[in-house]
């Protein structure tokens, strides 16, 4: 069966093999309350502070469904294209496993919320449409430790420790359908994917999406199929893929492993995998040959959900503006290419440099300060551009003092400076610094006559008509000034002087 | 909108009513149920699990084709309540009647082992 074949290098397995993906996507979503009680549901409090009876599946107690939670998954199936059905049930997941309480967990089987949506994703300039099967509605599982193993890991374990403060979370989860032709762009496609419904699902503001803190987890199926076989392969499941990199890589991993166990003869075994942050790699998990036998049945405990069109209607006019369609305004709107705008994607600046524009900057020169001076600064500290300490206001007023011709950019550079070191404000920065062009024009002025009479030769060349000399003067005059004349300015005074103007 | 509620909840071990339910059914179902059924006790559940069954399924006698399944008893749709938090157990009261209990938390016996 499975002996472990070796890897198949990618680009050699994508000649050979057809790769179909699909992507299971949970979502926690950031309501105040849990989905069935009223227990808060703050990341990282102390363990079983956040649990009642309900959440703890005791005896007598019953749960009721949160409006807002609702809501937030009828956006999120609203936002993909979805259909929100009419009526339907909540059920009842049965099994035997202590990261839920009541040894079920309340999901939906049959009866999704939303179905038959999509999301298109971008990746090197063409659009893959993936379709969304379900988007349904389930609540989250307790968090177990596990004790007396080598590694922390369930395998080999003594016994576990279980905190139930994220068991009874509102939890969404989102199922593609299969998704096929991406040949060697597969795992690009995956992650382009998992980045897009991020984008998307922050942006409807019902989750903070964020990957690291679990809140946004990936469930990758992967198979192969010869090329052009019309039969599709067996699929595996990783679990648990917890960074938009670590989605490309399981995708692009499973692609190389898959291709080396049917080479040597084998056969996929349709499985449970787990993903690997440190060698990229997956390992086998539970099989699911012996097919889980979950049991669904209705929710007893909860009457049926029926979404009236009005509320749907209400939900869907308050939908923002999605991600897709705000790149493509703001592209407009700032004039800029494919590759600028991916640019500024790839570096978390859109948000930034919008704030900023509505600070008052122009689109130009905010880009020009996130993507050159900020950018820069962010990676010498190893943090993301959001992180800086410096708000897109505080950018916008720099860039006004640069308009209204109180800074040029080079004192511009030491007020950023300023303001990330903690100094103040733009305008504290640049009253303690003492920063500030020399506008009084007789002060300019004498500078100027000081810096031609130490420069003949360079004023002679001007005098003759060699107008491109002049840099030398400027750059004198900025030198005598420590960089805070109006370099513009300077440059008319002195052609002026020597009668280029 | 009925094809959806017909679909139901069907449980793939559940028998489909006019057959007799077998010993391995029964021992699939306790398998499920953690329940360690001797030789024996597979036959007379197997019986009995049969009449329970049977019994039940004569509901399918009046129940007419347009009559879509009932999983509850009461008309009513949308129950929701307001985003609201309310207080939580103390961690000592959540814990009380815990078999055991370790740094805060449920202490439970090894998970693997009897399903990997």
């Amino acid at each position: 069966m499975t002996t472990t074949p070796s890897l198949v290098p990618y680009e050699e397995a994508l000649a050979r093999y057809e790769p179909v993906l699909g992507v299971e996507t949970h979502i926690e979503l950031g309501t105040a309350s849990k989905m069935f009680c009223g227990c808060a549901t703050t990341f990282g409090a102390p363990p079983n502070t956040q649990v009642c009876p309900v959440c703890l599946g005791l005896p007598g107690s019953l749960p009721v469904t949160n409006r807002a939670a609702i809501e937030g998954i009828i956006k999120i199936g609203l936002a993909l294209n979805c259909r929100i059905v009419e009526w339907c049930r909540f059920a009842r997941k049965n099994y035997f496993y202590p990261d839920m309480p009541k040894n079920y967990q309340i999901s939906q089987y049959d009866e999704p919320l939303c179905v038959d949506g999509y999301l298109e994703v971008e990746v090197d300039g063409e659009t893959y449409r993936v379709e969304i099967e379900r988007v349904h509605m389930e609540e989250d599982t307790g968090k177990s430790l596990h004790v007396g193993g080598a590694t922390g890991r369930i395998h080999g374990a003594d016994h576990s420790l279980v905190d139930y403060n994220r068991a009874g979370i509102p939890l969404v989860e989102i199922v593609t359908k299969p998704i096929t032709a991406t040949g060697d762009r597969a795992p690009l496609v995956a992650r382009a994917y998992a980045t897009e419904l991020r984008e998307l699902v922050r942006a409807l503001g019902v989750s903070d999406v964020r990957m690291e803190e679990g809140s946004m987890r990936c469930d990758i199926n992967v198979s192969l199929m010869p090329r052009g076989a019309a039969e599709w392969g067996t699929r595996t499941e990783t679990k648990n893929v917890n960074s938009l990199r670590s989605v490309e890589r399981a995708v692009r991993h499973e692609i190389e492993r898959q291709a080396g166990v049917l080479d040597a003869g084998g056969r996929i075994v349709q499985e449970t995998r787990h993903f690997h942050e440190d060698t990229g790699t997956t390992t086998s998990g539970r099989s699911k040959e012996e097919a889980q036998d979950y049991r669904y049945f209705p929710e007893p405990d909860l009457v049926p959900m029926a979404p009236s069109r009005e509320w749907v209607e209400e939900l869907r006019a308050t939908l923002p503006e999605l991600p897709a369609a705000r790149r493509r305004r703001v592209q407009a709107e700032w004039g800029l290419s494919d590759l600028e705008l991916r640019d500024v994607v790839n570096a978390g600046a859109l948000d930034l440099i919008e704030d900023t524009v509505k600070a008052g900057a122009a689109p130009g020169p905010a880009r020009k300060w996130w993507m050159n001076e900020l950018s820069r600064r962010a990676t010498e500290q190893g943090v993301e551009l959001s992180a800086l300490p410096i708000t897109p206001e505080q950018v916008a007023r720099i860039q006004a003092l640069i308009d209204e011709g109180s800074l040029n950019d080079k004192l511009a550079r030491q007020v950023f400076e300023g303001v990330l070191a903690g100094e103040g404000g733009p305008d504290e920065v640049v009253a303690a610094r003492g920063l500030k062009v020399v506008s009084d024009e007789g002060e300019l002025a004498a500078i100027v006559d000081q810096v031609i009479a130490d420069n003949a030769a360079a004023a002679d060349k001007v005098r003759a008509g060699k107008v491109a000399a002049a840099g030398a003067l400027v750059g004198a005059v900025m030198k005598a000034t420590r960089g805070q004349a109006d370099a513009a300015r300077a440059r008319e005074l002195i052609l002026e002087r020597l009668g280029a103007s | 909108m009925s094809n959806e509620r017909a679909a139901g909840g069907a449980a793939p071990g559940a028998a489909s009513t006019g057959s007799a339910i077998t010993r391995d059914e029964v021992a699939h179902l306790a398998r499920l149920s953690r329940l360690a059924l001797g030789e024996d006790e597979l036959g007379h559940f197997a019986a009995q699990l049969d009449e329970i069954i049977s019994a039940v399924a004569r509901v399918q006698q009046v129940a007419a084709q347009d009559i879509p399944p009932t999983s509850h008893a009461l008309p009513i749709t949308n129950v929701f309540r307001p985003d609201e938090v309310r207080p939580s157990l103390a961690p000592e009261q959540a814990l009380a009647e815990a078999p055991a209990a370790e740094e805060q938390r449920f202490r439970v016996p090894r998970i693997l082992g009897e399903e990997a």
